[in-house]
């Protein structure tokens, strides 16, 4: 009996029982983590969009100007918006640099501190010169810039392409 | 290998003795009407399961109560058959609990010794039913909000202390954000946490009592 290729009845009813079950939990497990984890699966990232900044003549040569901006996202059933600035300086007649404001060290939001001529982050200290350099502090590298690709100017309007994420 | 643990766990749990006693024990002939109790069981645990899920997404503020289910139903993957589930639910367990007191009534099985446990299924029931009254305003929508209102206002018909038992319920004069709160509170913590004592005494009852026989010709 045990030898037959047939299987047996209460090895048939095992499998059977065991098939089923499956399939019952898979029909309650997949809707019950799918549920849960969906937001994590939209990250938003990537999102790009041009800012203009302002006019180009409206900045002044050699100072650098906070410029903010928000952009709204919605999470959910809220909408929530984010500000964000950037330190736009005008090197030259028709030059322009712009820096993010965000410190590279843990990301709070550094100053432009006229009397030392550096940006100043107030949480750990960190200095970047004018140029967006390391002077001294924590931070791994220089203040991220907008540059190349993802800066241009457009009939005299300073415009950055800003990615979200 | 799990026969061993099995049995260390028996042997310091007395599983065995717990499973003789709840589901094995000796039962009357009965029939399909017997099996409504447990049924109320089964949509109580799934309710509480399916409202779980809910709070995840569900925010109970006048603001975004509405919008939080909208996103619910709409974007959150199987949100539409978990609230699903919890809507049709709840009106299925008021049915069921009520069609089982029913039966208890016609067989007349709330008689001795078994007074006790019709009792706490009286409360059973209206606490199932507090469930629903306090579960149907959450979504603050129109019919909720005036459904709410209505209820509210009944309860005000009481003598003497009818307006303060609307002010109460309402948590104010008016429908407000408290409202919200207060009937999202009993609806998650202190009706459920009622409902599962209750429900353990119940059963514990129908436990040490077995369940009656049905009444035959001679009664
Ligand atoms: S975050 Fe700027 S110094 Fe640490």
């Amino acid at each position: 009996m045990a030898r037959s290729h047939h299987i047996g009845r209460r090895d048939f009813i095992k499998l059977v029982t065991a098939a089923v079950g499956s399939f019952i939990a898979a029909g309650i497990g997949i809707p019950a983590i799918g549920y849960l984890i969906h937001p994590a699966l939209k990250t938003g990232q990537g999102k790009e969009a041009w800012i203009p900044l302002g006019p180009l003549e409206n900045f002044e040569i050699g100072k650098p100007t906070l410029v903010n901006f928000t952009r709204t996202r919605v999470n959910g059933w809220e909408r929530t918006s984010n500000s964000y600035g950037v330190y736009v300086v005008r090197t030259s007649a028709d030059e322009v640099v712009v820096f993010s404001n965000v410190c590279t060290h843990l990301g709070c939001r550094v100053n432009w501190k006229e009397e030392i001529g550096a940006y100043v982050c107030p949480c750990h200290d960190a200095e970047f010169a004018a140029d967006g350099s390391i002077v001294r502090g924590p931070q791994p590298r220089p203040l991220d810039r907008y540059e190349g690709e993802a800066l241009r100017i457009q009939d005299g309007i300073v415009e950055i392409l800003f990615t979200e994420g | 290998m799990w026969k061993k643990f099995y049995a260390w766990l028996d042997e310091r749990l007395g599983l065995n003795d717990l499973y003789k006693a709840t589901l094995d024990r000796p039962e009357p002939k009965g029939n399909w009407w017997n099996t409504l109790g447990s049924a109320s069981l089964f949509l109580f645990l799934l309710q509480g399961v399916t409202g779980i899920f809910l709070t995840v997404y569900y925010t109970p503020s006048p603001d975004h109560a509405y919008d939080s289910i909208q996103y619910i139903m709409n974007e959150v993957a199987f949100g539409w058959l978990i609230r699903g589930i919890h809507h049709w639910g709840a009106t299925l367990m008021v049915l069921v609990v009520f069609i089982h007191m029913l039966r208890v009534f016609v067989t007349a099985s709330y008689k001795y010794p078994r007074e006790l446990t019709w009792i706490i299924g009286v409360g059973l029931l209206l606490l199932t039913l507090g469930m629903g009254f306090t579960g149907y305003l959450l979504p603050w929508n129109q019919r909720a909000y005036w459904a709410t209102t209505v209820g509210t206002e009944i309860a005000g018909a009481v003598p003497f202390i009818g307006g303060f038992i609307t002010r109460a319920l309402r948590g104010g004069e008016d429908l407000s954000a408290l409202t919200l709160s207060r009937f999202f509170s009993a609806h998650i913590w202190m009706l459920p946490a009622l409902l599962a004592g209750l429900i353990g005494v119940h059963i514990y009852l129908i436990v040490k009592h077995g369940e009656s026989a049905f009444p035959d010709r001679e009664d």
